[in-house]
């Protein structure tokens, strides 16, 4: 496979900037090439951990916010959950003003060097851009997040992340629990406006799933710490080793310790097994706890105490992000072989479509529509193998996904050290049941209404621990919501 | 934070300390644990039981024996050393009622996570015999607490330096064949032990709780890495237990995971005490 450097990526940009002939008309613009994303080497990276996506460089970001044609209708903004102004932030990179750029997108979202990096663009304010369905296809569509990522990381490199003012203190406090996306987002908007913040986290490190989950080769953990120090820096209190429910409950912080509201953020933390037989063998790991070893506990690093399961072949069950990451992990770890096994096909993998592409590059095998049915055992009680089942695409369902089906007598064997478990998380049931009157869905998620709040009085609650497992800026949009929630209900009371 | 406000060396590699944990102090229940950090980069996350608490001094007791990296860290710690990172009081408390005769056997180190049981079982107005069993004389530890409790003491040791020389399990099983019937056992110690008395009472229909201590990552359900069968249902220990029904939990499948990282350990020059035990008594 042939890899293509930033540097040649960089001068092909300079050059095709240099070509293009002002003012540019829109069959212009969408000649320019699509700027692909530079990239470390597979064959380097499969050995490293550090960040896999280089980011744009200066000139191609600026030929890449060319190609947008600043629709009138802003379909992108649609598509977006938390409605940045994206026209207009790109309109300010191909200007140059990069500084005008980064401040569009705080007016909407706190956190852009995150979210440049792990959303779902190609199902969110890509799938409907324009330029995209002119080309027919969602991968020529304005690269959206990529210049996100490109001022964000530009802002940062520069020194030029300001800590947002706190208003007069209001005597008003607020408490935080988990400290996610979601939490950080609440944090910082119920800060700003001069009340007193506490964000109680159970781990060490404060992050939530992008410092526990998203492996450092996606989403380096200086930048979640960078996020952190800010709200320190803002004032806000983080209290480690804190878990609600446990160390004090949630009744307790409002009726003992004089908290005017809550926001709850545990996330959906409870991995799903298969429930098949073998899945308690030595050499079953959920992915959470794959991940939590290999990034929050640094097994990648030597001088870890946290050890991590020497393995050969691995397979991993699953098509989405979790089991993206924990494919790529093993391999850094040392994998000779890493096996994806997904029941559906590649259509309809819920991954971000570039974490596939960089998983394939990294020479992970996919095994679509095929699905264990045991996990089988060497004479010392570890895992040896699988024993799996064929599928095949059936009718189509109510969503209009079409189902896929066993094909009978379809059994065949795997031979595998390591089985990671990656088919989702449902929600942590600890703060549920230490809260009495606190509503929950069947699913055991926070039923709230259209301000994040609960069943309970002052306490709101947003990201996983509502929506289920599911995403970032989803995560950072609810929090958002709380915040605004929770400063009203403060300014009234 | 954390800081540890009293050492003392109970037997060549066994500790005891006091530290400094207000709200675990006050919140904490016979039979729930903490997880302990060491070195907040590199350092591992293990459970130790919490021992004692005592919530006018703010303080909890845990006691532990130096196996592993944290936990000799944590043996060459002095008084006034903090402890990084303490978080608690982790697990389910254990269910204390009035059952009537309870008998408690810990086996080694088991017997610092049975002290807070036995003390609440003897409290709820209980019978409380216990049986302590240790390799010799030099490992027991916590042999006056356990006698101020206990309406009888058996002590056991494999070489018969101290009381019977016996397995816990003979006086579990002529107490037992006694009346009256004991209403409840509560085992904690090695693995291989606690499958024991397990299997002792068993034909007698002796409830019998025992105490996991898996290798936990979290200790907040989040990893399932503490796992464990029980009747054939799959538990987390961190959240579920760590006590369950000692006739259900498969002792094997627990035994073989607990080996998980045996390599590794062995790379490390780590002495396993637990499986010296397990190794012994086979
Ligand atoms: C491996 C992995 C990869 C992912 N990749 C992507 C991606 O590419 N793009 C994307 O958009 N999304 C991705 N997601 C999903 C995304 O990370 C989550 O949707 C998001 O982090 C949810 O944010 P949150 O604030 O609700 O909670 P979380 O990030 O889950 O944080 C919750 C925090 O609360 C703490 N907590 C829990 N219970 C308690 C308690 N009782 N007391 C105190 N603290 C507590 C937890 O320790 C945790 O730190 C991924 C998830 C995983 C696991
Ligand atoms: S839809 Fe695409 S082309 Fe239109 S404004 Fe948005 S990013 Fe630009
Ligand atoms: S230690 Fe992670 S779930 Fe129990």
């Amino acid at each position: 496979m042939t890899h293509t450097t930033s540097e040649q990526l960089t001068l092909a940009a300079t050059q095709g900037l240099k070509t293009l002939e002002k003012p540019l008309k829109a069959k212009q613009r969408m000649a320019i090439p699509a700027q692909e994303m530079p990239a470390q080497d597979p064959a380097v990276r499969r050995h490293n951990m550090n960040e896999v996506a280089l980011g744009y460089s200066e000139p191609q970001a600026r030929l890449e916010a060319e190609r947008c044609l600043q629709c009138p209708t802003k379909p992108c903004v649609a598509g977006c959950p938390v409605s940045i102004n994206i026209p207009a932030f790109i309109q300010k990179i191909a200007d140059g003003d990069f500084a005008a750029a980064i401040g569009v997108i705080r007016e909407s979202s706190l956190l852009p060097a995150v979210c440049g990096r792990v959303c779902p663009q190609e199902s969110q304010c890509q799938a409907p851009c324009t330029v995209g369905k002119a080309l027919k296809s969602t991968d020529k569509a304005v690269a959206i997040g990529r210049l996100e990522r490109f001022v964000a990381d530009w802002e940062r490199e520069n020194g030029l992340l300001k800590t947002p003012a706190v208003k007069t203190p209001t005597g008003k406090k607020v408490g935080i629990i988990g400290s996610g996306p979601a939490s950080v987002t609440v944090a910082a908007d119920v800060r700003r406006e001069g009340h007193e913040v506490t964000v109680f986290e159970a781990f060490h490190r404060p992050g939530g799933v992008l410092l526990y989950g998203i492996p450092e080769f996606r989403l380096p953990k200086a930048i979640v710490d960078r996020e952190i120090d800010e709200l320190r820096a803002m004032g806000v209190e983080i209290k480690t080793d804190f878990v609600i429910g446990r160390t004090r409950r949630l009744n307790d912080l409002l009726e003992k310790d004089g908290y005017d509201a809550l926001f709850v953020g545990t996330g959906a933390g409870l991995p799903k097994f298969m429930n098949i037989q073998g899945e308690n063998l030595v050499g079953v790991f959920s992915a959470n706890e794959y991940l939590t070893r290999a990034n929050l506990m640094k097994g990648y690093d030597d001088r870890a105490a946290t050890p991590i399961f020497p393995s050969k072949k691995v397979a991993v069950l699953g098509g989405g992000n979790v089991a993206m990451d924990a494919a790529r992990c093993a391999i850094r770890l040392g994998a000779q072989e890493v096996h994806l096994v997904y029941r559906r096909t590649e259509a309809e993998m819920p991954a971000r479509i570039e974490e596939i592409a960089h998983a394939k590059e990294e020479g992970i095998i996919f095994h679509l529509l095929q699905n264990p049915t045991r996990i089988l055992a060497d004479e010392r009680g570890w895992v040896c193998g699988m024993e799996l089942l064929s599928y095949e695409l059936g009718e189509p369902d109510a969503s209009g996904r079409r189902r896929p089906v066993e094909i009978k007598g379809s059994e065949f064997e795997m031979d595998v050290d390591t089985v990671i478990v990656a088919i989702g998380n449902e929600s942590n049931p600890l703060i549920r049941q230490t809260t009495p009157g606190l509503a929950t869905s069947k699913w055991g998620t926070l039923v709230v209404d259209e301000n994040g709040k609960t069943s309970l009085d002052r306490v709101f609650a947003g990201g996983d621990i509502v929506l289920g497992a599911a995403t970032v800026i989803l995560a950072m949009g609810e929090g958002r919501r709380a915040a605004a929630a929770i400063n009203r209900l403060l300014a009234q009371s | 934070m954390n800081k540890i406000i009293y050492k003392q060396q109970l037997s060549s590699d066994v500790y005891k300390m006091r530290i400094e944990a207000p709200l675990i102090a006050k919140e904490r229940r016979a039979g729930q644990f903490i997880i302990v950090q060491i070195d907040s980069h590199f350092g591992e996350r293990i459970p130790l039981t919490i021992a004692d608490a005592d919530p006018v001094e703010g303080s909890i007791t845990i006691i532990f024996q130096a196996v592993g990296r944290t936990t000799h860290l944590l043996a060459i710690k002095a008084v006034g050393d903090t402890v990084q990172h303490v978080v608690g009081p982790l697990g389910q408390p254990t269910h204390i009622e009035k059952f009537g005769r309870v008998i408690c056997v810990g086996g080694g180190i088991g017997v610092a996570p049975m002290h807070p049981i036995a003390q609440a079982m003897k409290a709820a107005g209980n019978e409380v015999i216990i049986i302590m069993g240790a390799r010799n004389r030099d490992l027991l530890i916590l042999e006056e607490e356990m006698r101020a409790i206990a309406d009888e003491l058996i002590i056991c040791t494999d070489d018969g330096s101290c009381g019977r020389k016996a397995l816990v399990t003979a006086p579990l099983k002529e107490l037992c064949e006694m009346e009256p019937k004991p209403a409840l056992a509560v085992a904690i110690g090695p693995p291989i032990m606690m499958k024991f008395c397990a299997e002792t009472t068993r034909p007698y229909g002796v409830h019998t709780m025992v105490s996991l201590n898996t290798i936990m990552v979290d200790g907040t359900g989040m990893c399932g890495g503490c796992r464990v069968t029980v009747g054939g249902e799959t538990k987390f220990v961190c959240v579920d237990g760590p006590e369950f029904d000692g006739h259900k939990v498969d002792f094997d499948n627990m035994m073989t995971r607990l080996k998980a990282y045996k390599s590794r350990e062995d790379q490390d020059h780590h002495r396993c005490h637990l499986d010296e035990a397990i190794e012994e008594k086979k």
